[in-house]
């Protein structure tokens, strides 16, 4: 866990259940906060062209998706892609073969890239550190090497072609990217509220002990491994949902969803935003997603090396990414002690 | 180097909690555990002394999985455990401290009980439910920190507790498993006399009707509770007996207690 300790963000673990005399005011901020997050959601496509805007939405649930996995169960995975990715081929195929519509191709999706999550999680799980990130990345390759490789189904380099958008008939949806926006937007808050759910759930609060003490966990009779794995497959599963829905609004599958620059950019999403708090993924996905658009459509050339700059700079002078910044700065105005100051727990795993 | 068992007893008198045999431990060919053979008898507080880089910690890694043993089997009443993994040990009716104190820094003591209760009694897994459902430990949570002392401190980050308070934190740790078998890694280290005779009260109380293994270097701590004593030097069992029959045995004052300014 060497890699994410330092930027780990403990004082977001679940809040204690119960709190103290301050917890009324805490929860009607929370509450205008998620208002003021759907607000947002809702306007979105209006204040930003749609396809844009449905690229934040699916890219913050994929940002979200990863969080689960290094915010709260400490685990960098690098190989994120191949959920994302697979997703989107499986979607995009399901769609164009089958016809199904495109709720369904997402979730097909999900689901298969939960199947692809299991055995990989399984394997790498034993693994903290860099050493997850590693095997997770060379399983991404993997998966990257085989769809290269098989063009008669996936158009190899090319990508897959003419996905279309299915959606019970309604022809506004299957043509207009703006209404499109609307009918995704269910299947992305449904992700990010099950996020959530995972996260203030018992097994959320044994998740954070696994990060915060593996050892100390293993004493208390948790099964370490075990949470990793299902925490890997969720992560995944959300991952792939945002990706079919990513591919099918696109109307078509590049390549690039299976490559390593993928896992590359969601990690830097979810680290620029702040991990360990859900919102940052969804903060870093809007900042990104949007500089790369205006970059692309001012025709510069090199977005990679301002995006990487933008990370570096932020992750150099903001460790807890943009979010931890600002509710660590709005806590301090309201006389709260930040978050950033609880120590970290140590790794338990050696050293007993 | 093994001595016979009869300065403890009669063996087989009494039901065996904890035993293991030929237990070695082997780092890089360095052996910190040699072929150490123990039978802690069901219900005794058994104190396991030695001085520094005896292998005392090894061992307890070894009885509690955090370490597979290179050679050597270890059983719980009978039950062949050797191998298993931390949690199974943990399922199996014993538990662990850890000699340098390991907690959740930003979970109150409250919240580490209910960890630890929910850690026994399942449900960790409901990933789909609320965390409130945690709340229905809280109750026994409460009693296990008035017992330890910590009853004023519930809601306060386990980081900020001063050191007395993170060594009580840990044996609640200890109790909310509500095991059979106690393995306690020098709970009073560092303690000042207070806190000293406060713990060896409270090993006391929570000994009745349990099997209690726990290392100390403290003399006093060790002749309070220990029904039998194993001396452990270089990762081998030097000697074994009664306090008193281990603290005259020629071999272990030259060894030990003639180099430590303890007792
Ligand atoms: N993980 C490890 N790797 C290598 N050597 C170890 C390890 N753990 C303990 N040792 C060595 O084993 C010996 C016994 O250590 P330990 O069991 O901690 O002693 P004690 O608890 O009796 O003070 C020491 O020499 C120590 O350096
Ligand atoms: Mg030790």
């Amino acid at each position: 866990m060497s890699t994410t300790t330092e930027t780990d963000s403990p004082g977001t673990a679940p809040a204690p259940a119960g709190g103290g005399p301050a917890l009324l005011g805490r929860t009607r901020g929370r509450w205008l906060l998620l208002a003021a997050g759907l607000v947002l959601a809702l306007v979105l496509p209006w204040v930003i062209y749609p396809p844009v805007a449905m690229d934040i939405a699916a890219w913050a649930l994929f940002a979200v998706a990863l969080d689960l996995l290094l915010g709260y169960a400490g685990l960098l995975s690098f190989g994120h892609a191949a959920f994302w990715g697979g997703s989107a081929y499986v979607a995009g195929l399901t769609a164009l073969h089958w016809g199904l519509p495109f709720p369904l191709a997402a979730l097909a999706g999900a689901g298969f890239a939960m199947l692809l999550a299991w055995p990989i999680g399984v394997l790498s799980v034993r693994r903290s550190g860099i050493y997850f990130a590693m095997v997770t990345l060379a399983f991404a390759q993997m998966l990257y090497f085989i769809v290269n490789q098989w063009r008669g189904l996936t158009g190899g380099e090319n990508g897959l072609q003419g996905v279309p958008v299915h959606f019970f008939g309604l022809e506004a949806v299957e043509t207009d990217a703006f209404f499109f926006y609307y009918a995704a937007l269910p299947l992305i808050l449904l992700g990010m509220w099950f996020a959530w759910r995972v996260v203030h759930s018992p097994f959320g609060r044994v998740l954070v002990a696994t990060r915060d003490n593996p050892a100390r966990a293993r004493a208390l009779g948790y099964d370490v491994e075990r949470y990793r794995i299902l925490v890997f497959v969720i992560s995944a599963g959300l991952a792939g949902l945002a990706g079919g829905v990513f591919a099918i609004s696109h109307g078509f599958v590049s390549l690039q969803e299976v490559a390593w620059q993928t896992s590359g950019k969601v990690v830097l999403l979810t680290v620029l935003g702040g991990i360990g708090t859900l919102w940052g993924g969804i903060v870093g996905a809007i900042v990104i997603v949007i500089l790369e658009d205006q970059l692309a459509s001012s025709g510069f050339e090199g977005i990679g090396i301002i995006t990487g700059s933008v990370f570096i700079a932020v992750v150099l002078l903001f460790r807890r990414g943009i979010w931890g910044t600002v509710s660590d700065a709005l806590a301090r105005r309201r006389g709260e002690r930040p978050a950033a100051e609880a120590v970290s727990a140590a790794d338990g795993e050696e050293g007993l | 180097m093994n001595d016979p068992q009869d300065t403890v007893g009669p063996p087989g008198s009494r039901t065996v909690a904890l035993s293991a045999r030929g237990l070695s431990k082997e780092f890089r060919g360095f052996r910190a555990v040699k072929d150490v053979d123990l039978d802690v008898v069901e219900g005794e507080v058994h104190a396991l002394v030695g001085p520094n880089g005896a292998g005392k910690t090894t061992l307890f890694n070894l009885l509690t999985g955090y370490l597979k043993p290179t050679s050597g089997t270890i059983t719980v009443h009978g039950k062949d455990i050797t191998g298993k993994e931390p949690e199974q040990i943990a399922h199996e009716g014993v538990a662990r401290s850890f000699q340098i104190t390991s907690l959740f820094d930003n979970l109150t003591p409250r919240e580490h009980l209910e960890l630890a209760l929910q850690g026994m009694a399942g449900g960790g897994m409901r990933f789909w439910r609320s965390d409130s459902l945690l709340r229905r430990h809280r109750g026994r949570a409460d009693e296990l920190l008035e017992h330890v002392g910590l009853a004023g401190l519930a809601e306060r980050p386990a980081g900020e507790l001063a050191y007395g308070q993170k060594r009580a934190l840990e044996m609640a740790l200890v109790l909310a498993l509500d095991p059979q078998v106690m393995l306690l890694d020098e709970p009073t280290a560092g303690m000042g006399r207070e806190d000293v005779d406060r713990t060896i009260e409270l090993v006391r109380q929570v000994a009745a009707g349990r099997t209690v293994v726990f290392v100390d270097h403290n003399m006093h701590v060790v002749g309070s509770l220990a029904d039998h004593v194993t001396v452990l030097m270089s990762g081998e069992v030097l000697a074994r007996g009664t306090y008193e029959q281990v603290r005259n045995d020629e071999r272990v004052v030259a060894a030990y207690l003639g180099e430590d300014t303890h007792a």
